[in-house]
């Protein structure tokens, strides 16, 4: 049994704003639900499967759930940090196929920005967590253990500065359409290099924007997607994963995409050489240099060559990248981008995305997550979605 | 150049747990412990009472306190600077750890280092790494 074909995404919508100190969490995640249902062209009425992660307000999915008041029949908390929605839509596309539910609301909505969360200040120690009494001294910071894999692969393949920093070019080449994205300046390679370094080897370009804002999707059956009058964006394959520190066989060289992204390829029955537009999660340069290898684009290792040149900028690169501009330049909403790398697909699939980085026929994407500390603990989700 | 000090008395502290009792207080005493499996007889870290490769039992051995640097980065513009690294224990299993009391230009992948137990800021030890002699 797959879930290709079993669900399709019919609504989806973010949030606009990068900055709201005005609104709480809880009113973004209902604007949030509201555009993407209007999107869809579907009612709260219609819901009866909900779907949201860590940054929800109160316990789980039940606060709001109330807030919205919506009449459930299926409610999945899962959280795999940033990467959580890519897995929601697998999760919503599964509970969907077993009859579980019919449409599924997918929300996020955070505002780390107004608040002074951000990758750098120190994460609040978890006294429960049980590695926290093993590391929490050292102040493992997001962009740390980030760095410590950018230094690894740099050690192993001879990755350089450079080639991560295309990867900023590229997602500010995009960026420079959108309106909404928070820094839509081109930026030269030299630009990132001269950017003050954050966590050796990471300069502050090497970095995605915090932000405030959120994003929502609507998974609904085949049935209904094709009563809608949107794109069919069907669901064609998934896969999730997680990776830690294998009891101290630590290899900061690869993350759990390796296990995600061939998962959701062969549900598919797609290849990467197939697909014609990527969302790869880009908490970091390195995040997306890492995860285009374990997804197959090129051999491991061969990233920096890989994104180097140009070659992720939409209409001249061989692979366009998060052509919205990305968390590098648009917006990293609640410090989880997977929402909006779904997004992003979903525009490219139904046509929507800016003219000027919009991908001819683009009939097949893939969007991918990490979620958690790449050089800890993190997760992995990956999604195939086509257009029919 | 970058130097990285010693923070003896200036790590946050550490929070306490049932797993990690027995390795503060050998600590305190000087002594570096890590676990091993008692059912497949693998060392890991960071310790815990049921082995991650088998969910076995495990026991407290001492180790050398020998390691390589698997990877680090310098966090220059943390005042005081300091380095977060992995370390790659002689017996095996690679730690999250902190390198100390060396140059940030000096450091390199592959390096000789040695542990040495710091201070919390409440005096609790903390296993950090400084370049062994004549490494
Ligand atoms: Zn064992």
């Amino acid at each position: 049994m797959s879930i290709n074909g079993r669900a399709y995404i019919a609504g989806a919508y973010e949030h606009p704003t990068r900055k709201a100190p005005d609104k709480s969490v809880a009113q973004l995640h209902a604007e949030v639900a509201v555009g993407a249902l209007t999107d869809a062209g579907l009612t709260k009425d219609d819901v009866d499967g909900y779907f949201c992660a860590g940054d929800a307000p109160g316990l789980g999915p039940l606060a709001m759930a109330d807030y919205l008041n919506l009449d459930l029949r299926h409610l999945d908390s899962t959280d795999l940090g940033g990467a959580s929605y890519l897995a929601h839509v697998a999760h919503a596309a599964q509970a969907i196929a077993m009859g579980h539910c019919n449409v599924a609301l997918i929300t996020l909505a955070g505002r780390p920005r107004s608040a002074g969360h951000s990758g750098t200040a120190a994460r609040p120690v978890i006294a429960d967590a049980p590695d926290s009494p093993w590391e929490a001294p050292f102040g493992p910071t997001t962009v740390n253990l980030y760095a410590l894999c950018a230094r690894r692969h740099m050690h192993e393949f001879g990755t350089t500065p450079e080639q991560l920093a295309w990867i900023k070019v590229a997602a500010s080449h995009h960026a420079q359409h959108n309106p909404h994205a928070m820094l839509r300046d081109v930026v030269s390679v030299d630009d990132v290099l001269a950017s003050p370094v954050i966590a050796d080897p990471l300069h502050r370009l090497d970095c995605c924007v915090v932000s405030d804002g959120g994003g929502a999707l609507v998974v609904v059956r085949p049935e209904i997607a094709r009563s809608l009058k949107r794109p069919l964006v069907r669901v064609m394959g998934a896969g999730e994963a997680a990776k830690g520190q294998r009891g101290g066989e630590v290899d900061l060289t690869w993350s759990a995409a390796r296990r995600s992204g061939p998962a959701a390829f062969a549900e598919a029955g797609v290849t990467p050489a197939d697909i014609k537009y990527a969302s790869i999660y880009d908490s970091f340069t390195i995040t997306v240099l890492m995860q285009l290898e374990d997804l197959g684009f090129c051999e491991k290792g061969q990233g920096g060559r890989f994104v180097a040149d140009g070659n992720l900028i939409a209409g001249s690169g061989r692979l366009p990248f998060n052509t919205d501009g990305g968390g590098l330049c648009n917006n990293h909403p609640a410090n989880r981008g997977g929402m909006t790398k779904v997004i992003e697909a979903v525009r490219q699939l139904r046509g929507e995305a800016h003219p000027a980085v919009q991908v001819g026929n683009c009939d097949l994407a893939v969007a991918t997550g990490i979620g958690g500390l790449l050089g800890s603990r993190h997760g992995a989700a990956t999604l195939v979605l086509g257009r029919e | 150049m970058v130097r990285i000090d010693s923070r003896d008395g200036l790590w946050p502290d550490p929070p306490e747990s049932p797993e990690s009792a027995a390795f503060v207080a050998a600590a305190r005493e000087g002594r570096f412990l890590l676990r091993r499996c008692l059912a497949c007889g693998k060392a890991h870290w960071y310790p815990r009472a049921r082995c991650p490769f088998c969910l076995g039992e495990t026991g407290w051995e001492e180790a050398s306190g020998r390691g390589t640097v698997y990877s680090y980065t310098v966090l220059a513009r943390e005042a005081p600077p300091r380095a977060l690294a992995y370390v790659a224990l002689e017996e095996g299993p690679i730690m999250l750890t902190s390198l100390v009391s060396c140059d940030a230009s000096s450091l390199a992948i592959g390096q000789a280092v040695t542990l040495v137990f710091e201070r919390s800021q409440n005096g609790m030890p903390v296993p950090c790494f400084r370049p062994a002699a004549g490494g």
